[in-house]
């Protein structure tokens, strides 16, 4: 008897039921899909979020003020820091800004819309942090010294402020004082876990004036000359704040990140995500390979009597053997093939603002998991029923 | 020449202990070739268990079957299939079509099995479904034929590889009678030209086919009338 024969009859036992063959393929299909899909969206998320630091630059430190021992006196950042930063003493220092933010209601006509970063800061901010103009201009270094009430606005804001009108020369509350919107960024994205374009900035001057006054400043963000400046640029930092400051010892009142530390930060938080995601996946998987045994088994045990007539008839265990396994291979391959194609596709959308990025190697193992399911509890079950006698498989209920 | 069955001291018990029911109790038979022969008896008395056995759909728990002088008891299930499908051809009393197949293919099956070309299995498998008279019926499947139309599929997939015996358990038993005697009109045929005939029977019009009539009581042969 040959294979041909057996596969013959395989294909016959496939097409004869196609409601059973079509739900089990539904089955294969859904965990297969679930797995890539929800992989692939825990990668897109970490990835986008250290796209989003990667775009800052690595050429960046980030100075923060951080509460010294108790008892000691710590001094606040301040302008006059960030001022003293770009000096002879410091050639590796491109620019300093200084940076105060706050969150911020912002009001136009009737509507109005919270803020989520409102930045005060100087114009090398925008080139610091890779921030390019859409609509409008950036402010100038003249607005910084005249204080004026200059805005430039992220896309969100735009969007949530001014639907469907041009804001630039447009004057907006916020916080009740009144601001004049010079420009609009180019959207960044979401990073994942927060949304870039909801921020707006103004000048330093004006944010202190109006929302944060004149304490501490949130931040003061360098600009080395290039990436390979950076470790120079970060002794050369720490000297002068140190100097200004008058600190000895190692507890230091200000806090310097680089964008690698930042990075490797923001990294180790999306990895818990992914992490999580992929427990999901692998719980579905799990589900999913429960419902596929779960149909195998049926399958397998409603035609324990087709068995028996065939062992009745003579056919010996291993052709029995041989047309289970090939039904179980084909419905395994065939619907493990169509959740490849479901993930693949739908991971070219965007998912709850993330747009997924597929893991290759996600895409095997629920593809090997799942057919390896679908053919073990395909033909262990028709391996058992081969081996009962042909009066035992027929007289089977 | 050697009987073509032969059953000596036949035994079969169910389950084990205090709960074994011991449906055969050392019968013995002996059928010849070209016989058709009755199995007749009480129900419970023995008599699918008896066919089961000699169809090698079921072994004996002790006892020695020959068929065509071959001991099965040395058999393995291999070689067992391998008899199935050579030397008996089997009906039941519940037809046991493949079901969602159609006549054709259902009666093709044991030549498939016995490694029978395309070719020559199509022109075989037409024959026995025209020699049961359905040939107009070829492409239908089980669940859009009638019952007697059924079992005369059924038939054609015993006759078709040609066995050496062919074993009936109550072929008529859930047929009318206009179906019921088409059935034992092949039956006749069969017998007619040359093949031995097994089958079990309630009915003494369907045992009044048979050449003898084998009695069976409590798992064992309690006479035989001819
Ligand atoms: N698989 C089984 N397990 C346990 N007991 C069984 C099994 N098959 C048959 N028996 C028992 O063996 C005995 C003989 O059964 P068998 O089917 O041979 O009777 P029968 O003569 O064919 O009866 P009927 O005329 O009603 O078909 C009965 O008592 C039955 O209960
Ligand atoms: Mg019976």
């Amino acid at each position: 008897m040959r294979l041909f024969e057996i596969g013959a009859f395989a294909v016959r036992g496939l097409t004869a039921n196609k409601m059973r063959s079509g739900l089990t393929t539904l089955g294969i299909l859904i965990g297969v899909a679930s797995v890539i899909l929800l992989i692939a969206v825990g990668n897109g998320a970490s990835s986008a979020v250290q796209q989003s630091i990667a775009g800052l630059g690595t050429n960046i430190l980030t100075i923060s003020p951080q509460r010294a021992q108790p008892g000691s006196s710590a001094k606040p950042l301040t302008t006059a820091d960030a001022a003293a930063l770009v000096s002879p003493d410091s050639p590796d220092v491109k620019y300093a800004s200084p940076v105060v933010s706050a969150q911020a209601t912002a009001g136009y006509g009737s509507t109005s819309y919270a803020i989520n970063q409102f930045i005060g800061s100087d114009p090398h901010y925008f080139e610091t942090t890779n921030s390019a103009v859409a609509q409008g201009n950036l402010f100038s270094d003249n607005d910084v010294q005249q204080a004026r009430k200059v805005v430039v606005i992220g896309a969100t804001v735009a969007t949530q402020l001014f639907p469907g009108t041009d804001p630039v020369g447009k004057s907006m509350l916020v916080n009740n004082i009144p601001f004049t919107v010079v420009g609009v960024l180019a959207a960044k994205g979401s990073s994942g876990l927060q949304d870039a374009d909801d921020m707006a900035v103004a000048p330093l001057t004006t944010t202190q004036n109006a929302l944060t006054g004149y304490g501490s400043l949130t931040q003061i963000v360098v600009q080395a000359r290039s990436a390979d400046a950076l470790p120079n640029a970060q002794a050369q930092v720490t000297t002068i704040l140190n100097g200004r400051h008058k600190i000895t010892g190692t507890t230091a009142d200000y806090r310097i990140l680089s964008q690698d530390q930042l990075l490797t930060a923001r990294t180790a938080t999306t990895e818990t995500f992914t992490v999580l995601l992929a427990s999901v996946a692998a719980i579905s998987l799990l589900v999913g390979g429960i419902g596929i045994t779960n149909i195998m088994l049926v399958t397998v045990t409603e035609r324990i009597r087709e068995i028996g007539i065939r062992k009745a008839v003579g056919a010996p265990r291993s052709s029995i053997l041989g047309q289970f396994l090939i039904e179980a291979t084909l419905l395994s391959l065939f619907g493990g093939a169509l959740g490849v194609a479901a993930g693949m596709i739908g991971s070219q959308f965007t998912i709850a603002g993330i747009k997924p990025v597929l893991v290759p190697s996600s895409v095997l193992l629920a593809f090997a998991v799942s057919a390896l399911i679908g053919l073990f509890f395909g033909s262990y079950p028709a391996s058992r029923a081969a081996k009962l006698r042909p009066i035992e498989a027929l007289r089977h209920e | 020449m050697s009987p073509v069955i032969e059953v000596r001291n036949l035994r079969k018990t169910y389950g084990a202990g205090d709960t074994a029911v011991h449906a055969l109790r050392g019968l013995d038979l002996t059928v010849e070739k070209g016989e058709y022969i009755a199995i007749m008896g009480a129900s419970g008395s023995g008599k699918s268990t008896l066919l089961n056995i000699l169809g090698c759909l079921d072994v004996p728990t002790s006892g020695k079957y020959l068929l065509d002088g071959i001991d099965t008891g040395e058999f393995d299930e291999e070689q067992l299939s391998l008899l199935r499908n050579r030397k008996i051809g089997f009906v039941f009393q519940s037809f046991n079509l493949v079901p969602r197949t159609t006549a054709l293919a259902n009666v093709e099956l044991p030549l498939v099995y016995a490694g029978v070309r395309r070719a020559q299995r199509r022109e075989r498998a037409l024959a026995a479904l025209e020699l049961v008279g359905l040939k107009e019926r070829t492409h239908h499947k089980p669940n859009e034929l009638s019952g007697g139309q059924q079992q005369r599929v059924a038939i054609a997939r015993a006759l078709v590889t040609s066995p050496a015996i062919v074993l009936a358990d109550e072929p008529t038993g859930n047929l009318d009678t206009e179906s019921s005697r088409e059935v034992l009109g092949i039956l006749d045929r069969l017998n007619a030209s040359g093949r031995t005939v097994v089958l079990i029977t309630h009915e003494d019009e369907v045992a009044a086919h048979a050449m003898r009539t084998v009695r069976v009581v409590d798992g064992r042969v309690a006479g035989v009338l001819v």
